[in-house]
């Protein structure tokens, strides 16, 4: 049927000339090449960019470490990702003889394919007006955005799952296992913290989304814990240290890929990068503007020229790397959680605090509908709302780490024994302050 | 101007990401048809075993593992579900809260109502106590 359609919108010749409004979406022949035009640089654009990032990744690690890094491969090492891409295409691949060979092949795809997908509906940047009309800058400008990610993101846990299980290998089979339930139980987190998001903006579209904050603020203020929440659960998801449980290496050796070589394992880590982009950029749409540049109205209203293009796009761009950042700072710095720990944080903390949280900013919207708040734009280019929204989310804020610091939920070991028995370990050590590293 | 019918404004949204769907698959398959006509497989019995670790494995991967994980996935399918139906009623949760249909997505203060906040208490409400329940069960409880 779309087919026929497309086909029918190609041949029209009417349509495309009789369009020059600038504010009209493209049409006909213009829309298939804008699209071919878009899929093309997206893809390209994650490819390289996951690349890169395998590069950041090492010098930022190095930074941290002070170490330099690779530096031999080009200019400053920045060869290394086309040097390891290509020792990865002709490396030779190992089939274990116990795995299951139609799914140990399929696998890598499925996690592959999904990752790559999601980007296509989020927005990054203004639209441009050519000569055929309007041009939205995402690949495909759906009207359920955010359903489409939450239900395509999901789709990649299949990859690691089945890649574990067809192995044949103990450890992959546990990192297998591991992902899938971190995973699922993330998700659920993830998809509440975003709820109060479409509290606020009444839509699921993520260019709604966007232009909601550009003309109320971006929603990190307002929906402060709900970005917490969202942030840490996407690090779950994407299965980032502190999360890293599928492949902790001091555990699992490298969890759901141990037996995977050369391209398929390339695959695997291209799914992981490209999920941890889309991650970020969701992250920049939800609760950063999107491709807003803070400040100014100039970027929200037409006319749509090639400068606001470029500089919303650059915008966009700086956010995303920023949060590209903050997922390589967090690996070096945070050590991994135990996996109960991981679990009780998920279950027993992030989703009553999300279902909480949906209640209190449902409340505290109709609250402050009642008492008339403005919510568009009045002193100093703020808006009432959001900074009443945003002042009762910090209080929550304070709230929310004082609990979280108490140790109750994200036990130590320690926390295992009865108090009795934690009352005689406390009073041997007071007794003899030394005597307990020392092992006497 | 053409009126556009619903099938081609529905394609025109909806047919990038077939359209991106299959690049990417192709990509996919082209990647690993490379990388098999450049490598010239030389499989030893030792290359094939799986690796543990340098010891020859032990028994077979596939045993019975810890119900723990069986467990979290049934009440991951509850609560998902709940998550989704929470997103239609953020949604629509200015209108559920106004007693008259909205006016350009605004309503009047006079005409707000509690019946959308209201609503989403219950259904939690009838959650927790799921939920209450399988904490004390120990069905969240990792050891």
């Amino acid at each position: 049927m779309m087919l026929a359609t497309l086909a029918v919108m190609a041949s029209d010749p009417v349509v495309y000339h009789t369009y020059y409004d600038p504010l009209v979406p493209v049409t006909a022949l213009p829309w298939l090449l804008y699209t071919i035009l878009k899929m093309i640089i997206v893809f390209t654009v994650l490819m390289v960019g996951v690349a890169m990032l395998t590069l950041a990744e090492r010098k930022i690690s190095a930074w941290i470490q002070d170490r330099i890094g690779p530096n031999r491969t080009g200019y400053g090492g920045l060869l290394q990702p086309a040097a390891d891409g290509l020792k990865n295409i002709m490396k030779e691949e190992t089939y274990p003889d116990a795995a299951y060979m139609p799914l140990f092949i399929l696998a890598p795809m499925l996690s592959f394919i999904p990752s790559l997908i999601t980007f296509a509906v989020i927005p990054f940047a203004a639209p441009f007006s050519s000569r055929w009309g309007l041009v939205e800058m995402s690949v495909a400008d759906v009207p359920i955005g955010f359903l489409y990610i939450l239900a395509i993101s999901s789709l990649g846990v299949y990859g690691i799952v089945l890649a574990g299980w067809s192995s044949n290998n103990k450890y992959s089979l546990l990192g297998g296992l591991r992902s899938s339930a971190q995973m699922i139980s993330y998700e659920i987190s993830m998809g509440m913290a975003a709820v109060s998001v479409l509290l606020l903006s009444g839509n699921v579209s993520l260019q709604a989304i966007v232009h909601q904050q550009q003309t109320m603020g971006w929603n990190v203020f307002p929906l402060l814990i709900g970005f917490f929440i969202f942030c840490v659960a996407s690090f779950a998801e994407t299965n980032r240290l502190p999360f890293d449980m599928p492949e902790a290496e001091s555990e699992l050796i490298a969890g759901y890929h141990t037996e995977y070589s050369a391209m398929k394992f390339s695959m695997f880590f291209i799914a992981e990068y490209s999920n941890m982009v889309t991650a970020s950029a969701l992250m920049v749409t939800l609760f950063f503007g999107g491709w807003d540049i803070p400040g100014t109205q100039w970027d929200n209203i037409p006319p749509w020229t090639l400068l606001k293009f470029l500089l919303t796009l650059g915008f966009f761009f700086t956010k995303l790397l920023f949060f590209l950042f903050l997922y390589m700072w967090i690996r070096w710095t945070l050590p991994r959680f135990r996996y109960d720990q991981l679990m009780s944080l998920g279950w027993k903390f992030m989703l009553p605090l999300a279902l909480a949280y949906i209640v209190i900013t449902g409340g505290a919207i109709l609250v402050l509908d009642m008492l008339q708040v403005p919510r568009s734009v009045q002193w100093f280019g703020i808006s009432p709302f959001w900074a009443v929204l945003g002042v009762l989310n910090l209080v929550l804020a304070v709230l929310v780490f004082v609990i979280l610091d108490r140790g109750r939920i994200i036990s130590p070991a320690y926390s295992r024994l009865s108090p009795l028995h934690i009352a005689r370990l406390r009073a041997m050590s007071a007794a003899r302050p030394f005597a307990a590293s020392q092992g006497d | 101007m053409k009126n556009f019918t619903n099938w081609e404004t529905m394609g025109r949204e909806y047919f990038p990401i077939l359209m991106l769907v299959g690049f990417v698959a192709v990509n996919a398959v082209g990647m690993l048809g490379l990388s098999h006509l450049t490598i010239r497989p030389r499989p030893t019995p030792v290359k094939q075993t799986a690796y543990e670790s340098g010891i020859p494995p032990l028994g077979d991967a596939r045993e019975r593992f810890s119900v723990k994980f069986y467990m979290v996935a049934m009440l991951f399918i509850v609560f998902d579900i709940e998550t989704v139906f929470m997103i239609p009623w953020a949604t629509y949760y200015r209108q559920l809260s106004c007693d008259v249909p909205l006016v350009h997505g605004a309503c009047a203060a006079s005409h707000l109502s509690f019946f959308g906040l209201g609503e989403m208490l219950v259904f939690i409400a009838i959650l927790l106590v799921g939920y209450v329940y399988v904490w004390k069960k120990g069905a969240l409880q990792w050891d």
